[in-house]
């Protein structure tokens, strides 16, 4: 049998996403809609020490205030829990890990650790008897920056010894000391140290967490805003003890996560044995305040990268070390977030097998840090990018030139980096060509000799990015070689119903992506039907059963790529029941706009709606063949998928106040074949405001004593429309030649470009002034810091360089 | 995010709110938009056990030309002082600064009145009328009185105003044709000022006001004396941190503020005089 696409295919229309109408309209029902009569809120009572010693906790006032249920303490839980809170990526043997309980029982390790609770018949009064709980704290020292962290001057975790976690290294040289060597022949180097602050997620929906108990028999249902319904279930089970079939997790509809909502939390976890212990339903809201310290931060790196190049700035070796924060405690994947980065510090870039990377990791007295949108990877890009534009500066070219000098040739993929990891597919001429044409990038630099003179107001700058993202976060195997704690695949079924209409159920648990729009676009494709007649479920491990959920870009290309595998085995299926009933052998037919034809004879024909009920009431099958029409799919993909791109930014900096104006934005994304291009759109959009938010706006501050003065969105600065530039995008495709769809994941590449192409662009408008680095965020009192300091420097001659 | 326990009461006139406010005592706060009180008793730094809503006085929301002065009612909305067609003609500066005020949202809800009495001295319409020299109109138990904007504000977030007075009105001279400029810097759009100047210049006379740059809203008389000394709008601009005492905070150092306040009040000054 052969199946050709029917054309117009559906893939690559800018279908509506169909998620959005209920979102639009306030009509989606989040978990903290859900009314369920009878339920205990459960408040939790933060630390507001960064570190103490909890000497006493006394909650009887609490429980005297009406509509109060209970309240414990951490002591009073601490054998609810069979197993501390899970870190599923014990990234080396010697990790140190210290056990990590839902609610603190001796030392609170950060503002925001929860060291009692409440239950109560509303919110309000659970909040009120927090104030009623009155606890004795020794406070301690707190650890807020990482050197002195690492000097283990206060110790956090008297267990461990050493506020150290981990080290983690990645050498790989050609022969015995090939880095060092090549550092010593280099004609240029440069040697640069960058900050990745701290961000706070912020996804719209803070979390919510319900949890039911069955009255009879054990079960037990857990709504929870989450990305990860299938992991909290495994993981649920191990650290409550229950088992694992008698779990199920439900998300409501989720308002974004960013990553911050990959983890098996403290709430989810009380909920549930509370729920348990008292036999009623418990749920847990959580607080916009409380979001900023109780749900995990993301970044948090001190990064050291140097670069050795020849004469003509051609890449030769890269020696990279990273400090990471872990704040607290480990969650689930606290500590591998920094190494998801690791094989990206040569970015886009031919390098020879002269490689150095080493990251050693620190617990501070601050929230618990994890996956933030790129996870690692816009760390990677940023501290590259930004050192790449050193080294053009270095060796006196054009930054966009000097990354043409080392790009990875298109001619030589699929390509086998240093690492021994192959990036399947890339063209980075290409999209920097774009880039560079649609921003005006010859008469920008034109215009920028014209404009920034001495005494010039307000100076120009260029700013360019040239990315890879290593997406998917599979195959299994390479995982295992990480110690990761779960696989790589994604499950998929693809059920044609008798009346020929289809259900699609995904282990991928969209919350904002548009999974039910492009899953049903894909199945739509394949079986040559209407988008309208598919429905895609998801998110209910009692419906869909398998899977691994939604982070790292890995939705489409494993998710994606299960339900197209599945639709052809449901094809395959119906092929053989269209052959019986036709009269034909199955290599005879064809299958094209949903019916199976007998080539050659387009009068013998079968459309798929025949061929389905027939499977239904299966009067008249072939032999040995089962009714129904449904296949079950779980893909373990043989590689990541390697989206990259070009983004260029624009700005112009006002000397006399620091005020950065983002003038234009272009971001060329190749992210293979686009399943819905109005979506992909989307996703850049979102992706290069989160980074721009970090270049210019977002920083999680911590004062000396370990307090998060950033702890609302009065001083937390999540950038609203009106403060981002309109952005540009375009895209050219290099399709991905290790999936049969051709495609390549995109949800986080615009975050991973952005940061670097706005910074870079900065330090171009103000390199003339001396200005050599910012940190971000580049604030308008940074940038004037800056260019005072550059000044007095200039000012005086004998001063610092 | 939740507030503490509170009762609530709705005044159907301003005489009403103010036996009200007398009934309860220091425990009341009135309640106009509630832009500013609210959000303090949802970080429960504010807990005022009554809460006398004024929000519904339609009688105090309304902007009228009383001959040479622009008379504004204390409950009209940000949005209504933006938009009024009266101060667009005869006192456009603080129409334009109202239109400055956070975002759509809260111009909606917020209050002239609310924001003069919460007079947060980074907020934009407190010095915007100090600038203008603006005087309000208190009504008490006894009565109304008047009180000129250089003598209301009294330190960080405290007024002239007595516990159980209401404001009911502000006064804005008309402009009649003078040149004037609001100028805010923020990092985001929506936000309060990291320092703001409101300016205005006619003939020999000026007026200048600093946001953000003290405990309470400042009033830059060193840099009118300085312009009607004949001095030129640089040199007089080199004065505008002479009557403030900023602070620092994540935004801004003091001295990042004051050099802010120089530059601002230039650029005001230049575009007052244009
Ligand atoms: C997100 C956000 C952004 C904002 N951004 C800005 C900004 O950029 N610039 C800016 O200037 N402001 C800003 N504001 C504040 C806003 O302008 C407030 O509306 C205003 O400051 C208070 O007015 P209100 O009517 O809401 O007062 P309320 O909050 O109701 O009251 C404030 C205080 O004044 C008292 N009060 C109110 N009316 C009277 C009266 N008639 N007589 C006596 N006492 C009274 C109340 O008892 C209370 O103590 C922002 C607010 C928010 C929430």
């Amino acid at each position: 049998m052969t199946t050709t696409e029917a054309a117009p295919g559906v893939i690559g229309q800018r279908l509506l996403r169909r998620e959005d109408p209920a979102l639009l309209t306030g009509e989606a029902k989040f978990t903290n809609d859900m009314h369920v009569p009878g339920a205990l809120h459960l408040a939790v009572l933060r630390s507001p020490y960064a570190h103490a010693r909890i000497v006493s906790v006394d909650v009887s006032a609490a429980l005297d205030l009406p509509g109060v249920r209970a309240a414990y303490t951490g002591a009073d839980l601490a054998d609810l829990w069979a197993a501390p809170m899970p870190c599923a990526w014990p990234v080396t043997d010697d990790m140190k890990n210290p056990a990590h309980l839902p609610l603190a029982t001796t030392k609170a390790c950060y503002v925001g650790d929860g060291v009692a609770c409440v239950l109560a018949d509303s919110d309000a009064v659970a909040r009120d008897a927090l104030e009623l709980i009155d606890v004795e704290y020794e406070p301690l020292a707190a650890v807020t920056d990482l050197e002195d962290a690492l000097a283990d001057t206060t110790v956090i975790h008297d267990e461990l010894g050493t506020n150290s976690s981990y080290t983690w290294n990645l050498l790989v040289e050609e022969h015995d000391g090939a880095v060092d060597e090549a550092f010593a022949a280099a004609t240029h180097t440069v040697s640069e140290r960058y900050v990745q602050q701290r961000l706070i997620p912020m996804a719209m929906e803070p979390r919510a967490v319900l949890a039911m108990p069955q009255p009879f028999g054990g079960d037990i249902t857990l709504y929870s805003s989450t990305q990860v319904p299938h992991i909290l279930k495994v993981m649920t089970a191990i650290t409550l003890g229950i088992p694992e079939h008698q779990v199920r997790v439900v998300c409501p509809s989720v308002g974004g996560g960013f990553g911050s909502k990959l983890n098996v939390y403290a709430e989810e976890l009380l909920c549930m044995a509370l729920s348990r212990k008292r036999g009623v339903p418990v749920r847990w809201n959580e607080e916009r305040g409380e979001n900023t310290m109780a749900t995990t931060h993301g970044r948090g790196q001190i990064q050291h990268i140097e670069l050795a190049a020849d004469e003509q700035g051609k890449l030769t070796a890269i020696r990279v070390r990273l400090l990471a924060d872990m704040g607290a405690y480990l969650q689930l994947v606290t500590p591998g977030v920094p190494l998801l980065g690791a094989f990206l510090y040569a970015g886009v870039y031919e390098l020879p097998k002269a490689y150095d990377f080493s990251c050693t990791s620190v617990f501070t007295t601050m929230t618990p840090t994890d996956a933030y949108r790129g996870a690692g990877r816009p760390e990677a890009t940023y501290a590259i990018e930004r050192a790449m534009d050193a080294l053009a500066a270095e060796v006196g070219v054009d930054p966009l030139e000097l990354r043409r000098r080392n790009f990875i040739p298109t001619a030589s993929y699929p390509y086998e980096a240093f690492s021994g990891l192959t990036y399947d597919s890339g063209d980075h001429d290409a999209a920097a060509t774009m880039a560079a044409e649609m921003i005006g990038y010859d008469e920008l630099r034109a215009r920028q000799a014209t404009q920034n003179v001495d005494g010039a107001a307000k100076r120009l700058g260029v700013g360019v990015s040239t990315y890879f993202e290593m997406c998917g976060l599979a195959p299994s195997r390479v995982l295992a070689s990480l110690n990761y704690g779960a696989g790589g695949w994604e499950a998929a079924t693809v059920r044609v119903l008798p009346t020929a209409k289809v259900q699609v159920v995904t282990g991928t648990s969209p919350h904002g992506q548009g999974h039910e729009t492009s899953w049903a676009m894909i199945a739509a494709e394949k079986l040559g039907i209407s988008p309208d007649d598919i429905d895609v479920l998801h998110s209910d491990t009692a419906i869909s059963p398998l899977g691994l959920d939604t982070y790292g870009s890995r939705s489409l290309p494993v998710g994606g790529v299960a339900i197209a595998m599945a639709c052809d085995k449901v094809i395959d299926k119906a092929a053989q029941i269209a052959a019986h009933q036709l009269e034909a052998n199955v290599d005879d037919l064809e299958y094209v706009g949903g019916a199976f034809t007998v080539k050659g004879s387009p009068d013998r024909s079968l459309p798929l709606a025949a061929i389905a009920f027939e499977a239904f009431t299966a009067h008249n099958l072939p032999d040995d063949l089962e009714p129904n029409l449904e296949a079950q799919v779980t893909y373990d993909p043989p590689n990541f998928s390697w989206p990259f791109g070009t983004h260029m930014c624009v700005v112009e900096v006002d000397v006399e106040t620091g005020e950065i104006e983002v003038l234009k934005y272009v971001a060329i994304d190749d992210c293979g074949k686009q399943i819905n291009p109005l979506i992909v759109d989307g996703q850049v959009h979102g992706g290069v405001v989160q980074g721009l938010a970090q270049a210019l706006y977002e920083e999680a501050v911590y004062d000396t004593d370990g307090n998060l003065t950033t702890a609302s969105l009065a001083e937390y600065l999540v950038p609203a429309a009106s403060d981002v530039p309109s952005i540009t995008t375009g895209h050219t495709v290099t399709p991905s030649p290790t999936n049969q769809l051709g495609v390549k994941g995109v949800g986080e590449a615009g975050t991973i470009a952005a940061a670097p192409a706005v910074i870079n662009a900065v330090v171009d408008a103000l390199s003339g002034l001396g200005v050599r680095d910012i940190s971000m965020p580049a604030s308008p009192l940074k940038v004037w810091n800056a260019i005072n300091s550059a000044r007095t420097a200039t000012d005086q001659p004998g001063g610092t360089p | 995010m939740i507030p503490a326990a509170f009762d609530y009461v709705r005044a159907e006139n301003a005489e009403q709110a103010i036996s009200l406010i007398g009934e309860h005592g220091d425990e009341a706060k009135f309640l106009a938009g509630g832009h500013s009180l609210l959000p303090l008793m949802k970080l429960r730094l504010a807990q005022p056990t009554v809460l006398i809503d004024i929000g519904r006085l339609t009688d105090l929301s309304y902007v009228r030309d009383a001959g040479d002065h622009i008379a504004i009612g204390a409950l009209t909305r940000h949005m209504d002082v933006e938009n009024s067609p009266v101060l667009h003609e005869h006192a456009p500066l603080l129409a334009h600064a109202a239109s400055h005020v956070g975002d759509p949202q809260v111009r909606h809800r917020g209050t002239i009145g609310g924001s003069i009495a919460h007079a947060d001295p980074a907020s934009d319409l407190p010095a915007t009328t100090l600038a203008m020299g603006a005087t309000y109109v208190a009504q008490g138990p006894n009565g109304t009185r008047e009180i000129a904007a250089a003598d209301f504000y009294e330190g960080f977030l405290t007024t002239a105003l007595a516990a159980d007075e209401i404001l009911t009105e502000i006064r804005v001279p008309k402009m009649n044709g003078a040149g004037w400029s609001f100028q805010k810097f923020n990092r985001r759009a929506q936000d309060w000022a990291i320092v703001g100047v409101a300016a205005w210049r006619s003939n020999g006379d000026s007026g200048v006001a600093l946001v953000n740059m003290g405990s309470v809203p400042i009033l830059a008389s060193s840099v009118s004396s300085a312009l009607s000394g004949g001095a030129s709008v640089a040199d007089a601009a080199e004065q505008a941190a002479a009557e403030a005492d900023p602070q620092p905070d994540l935004n801004a150092s003091a001295e990042y503020r004051v050099h802010l306040a120089k530059v601002l009040t230039r650029r005001a000054l230049d575009a007052a005089s244009g």
